[in-house]
């Protein structure tokens, strides 16, 4: 191993941490525009021009507010929860392939911090450490409320990392692979895998809302019922963490599924382009569509919270147990029957 | 029994379809909603650049006017301040030297007169009292402040700016 490797590589975590922390940012500012342009209203626009300092003042917000500890929690958990909150949020980014290779002489740079062989489960592990997070600030606060709203992300996560699970079993079964990379290239050019498992991509985009908590999945943190969920007791920029944890993990299941399902960097005519403009300025193009794809997703996302009303608890776990489980594994064994017969004949 | 109205409507749980289960029509029913009013005019008006006009009865902050020749109408009666409602009106009253005729009409007007805007009611009654058509309510939105003593305004505030000739 070179010093140039560790160089690149160093580079080049440095610069997904800050796209995504810049992303996480201006998706706060972004979802109150959308909110306000769902709503016939025009949101923030006083901080700088249409108010796109709004985050940075938000932050300067949090930054300054008073630091309240409840004199009964546990406060080493307390301080803890916040941080691994936003930890586990940030590093389900280390294994997505943000772009193919750069070739430059004959160096060859990949766009990817690591390509592990397991990359999905990678993910799909990392993902589901986020409810430790919220499950340790809702405990340590010592609040019923938090507690509530911790119990419900936890066991919301739970129900949908099954059908998650499952649906990912069928997308392998077409791919024949864990490594993201590999699934990414195998979609080259137009062949994305929405097109082989569109049953599939509905059941994981539905399991990533509940997921990531948000709406119409976000009980964890419902105000009406628990004042805030699991951050009730939580003020400054640890309240701050959590919301900035919630919009990480956003951009994270954007770029996954944008990955996974509509291939990643992968757009028509991209040989012709790659062809024409030289192999650093192609994969650069490419890592642009793909971002290009996980703003439309995290626009889904906003769009759907502004416009279904949330889920009672026995439905989303009648939904998550009921439909979604069963479907899920209707989706595997059909997938599974489909590739038997196609490479029999 | 009879209804007194046909507005009564039974309502029957009918269980589910299976489209209603799964959710999803109507998911995209609403999601086409709420993207036809992303692209809809948006009804905020931006309000310190922007005032929205105001009907012709409005009644924002109080003036004391003058007449044609440019002297105070107000002869300090005192009817106003009896009449307003919320006790919002002070004035003392002083006889005018015969060197202050160009400013003042009558022989009588008010040295101080005080509006305490925060106790103010607009109702307008001290505009229908006033017998000299002194004073209207046909200014703009009175300003915040921070403090209260700022919001007593005197002539200062409330006389008309004399004519420009």
């Amino acid at each position: 191993m070179d010093i140039s490797f560790v160089i690149e590589k160093f580079v080049l975590v440095v610069i997904i941490f800050a796209i995504s922390l810049v992303i996480a940012m201006y998706s706060t500012y972004a979802e109150r525009k959308v909110a306000a342009f769902l709503q016939d209203r025009l949101g923030p626009d006083r901080a700088g021009p249409f108010g796109i300092f709004q985050p940075l003042a938000d932050g300067l917000k949090m930054l300054m507010k008073e630091e309240i500890v409840p004199s009964e929690s546990s406060k080493l958990l307390f301080m803890m929860a916040p941080g691994l909150a936003i930890f586990t949020a940030c590093i389900g980014t280390a294994v997505i392939p943000w772009g193919s290779d750069i070739h430059i002489g004959s160096r060859i740079i990949p766009l990817q911090v690591t390509d592990i062989n397991v990359g999905v489960l990678y993910i799909f592990g990392v993902v589901s450490l986020g409810v430790y997070g919220i499950m340790i600030g809702g405990w340590a606060s010592n609040n019923k409320y938090s507690l509530l709203g911790a119990i419900r992300a936890a066991s919301q996560n739970i129900s949908y990392e099954i059908a998650m699970g499952l649906s990912i079993i069928a997308l392998l079964l077409v791919t024949n692979s864990m490594s993201l990379k590999e699934i990414v290239e195998n979609q080259h050019g137009w062949h994305w895998n929405v097109l082989y498992q569109p049953l599939g991509f509905i059941l994981f985009i539905v399991c990533s809302f509940a997921e990531t908590n948000r709406a119409p999945f976000d009980l964890p943190e419902c105000e009406t019922e628990l004042i805030g969920g699991y951050h009730t007791e939580y003020s400054s920029m640890k309240l701050g963490f959590y919301l900035f944890a919630e919009y990480i993990n956003m951009f994270v299941s954007s770029a996954v599924m944008a990955t996974l399902y509509f291939g990643g960097y992968n757009y028509p005519g991209m040989d012709w382009v790659l062809l024409h403009v030289g192999p650093v300025i192609g994969p650069l193009i490419g890592t642009v569509v793909l971002f290009a794809k996980i703003f439309v997703f995290i626009f889904f996302f906003m769009w759907v919270r502004w416009t279904i009303p949330r889920f009672r608890y026995d439905q989303l776990m009648d939904l998550g147990w009921k439909v979604l489980i069963p479907l899920a594994i209707a989706n595997v064994i059909i997938t599974g029957i489909v590739i038997a017969i196609v490479e029999k004949f | 029994m009879e209804p007194l109205t046909n507005k009564k409507k039974v309502l029957v749980q009918k269980p589910l379809t299976f489209a209603e289960r799964i959710y999803l029509p109507a998911i995209t029913k609403g999601l086409g909603i709420t993207i036809s009013h992303f692209f809809k005019k948006e009804a905020t008006i931006r309000y310190p650049e922007v005032q929205r006009e105001m009907s012709i009865n409005w009644r924002g902050m109080h003036s004391l006017k003058r007449d044609e020749d440019g002297r105070e109408r107000c002869t300090a009666c005192g009817l106003c301040a009896l009449s307003c409602p919320a006790e919002a009106i002070t004035m003392i009253a002083a006889e005018r030297k015969p060197e202050e005729k160009e400013l003042y009409r009558e022989e009588k007007y008010a040295s101080v007169y005080e509006i305490n805007m925060l106790r103010c009611i607009f109702c307008g009654l001290c505009e229908e009292a006033c017998p000299k058509e002194a004073i209207y309510l046909d200014g703009p939105i009175v300003p915040s402040d921070y403090l209260r003593k700022d919001f007593i305004y005197g002539k200062d505030k409330l006389v008309e700016q004399p004519l420009v000739k």
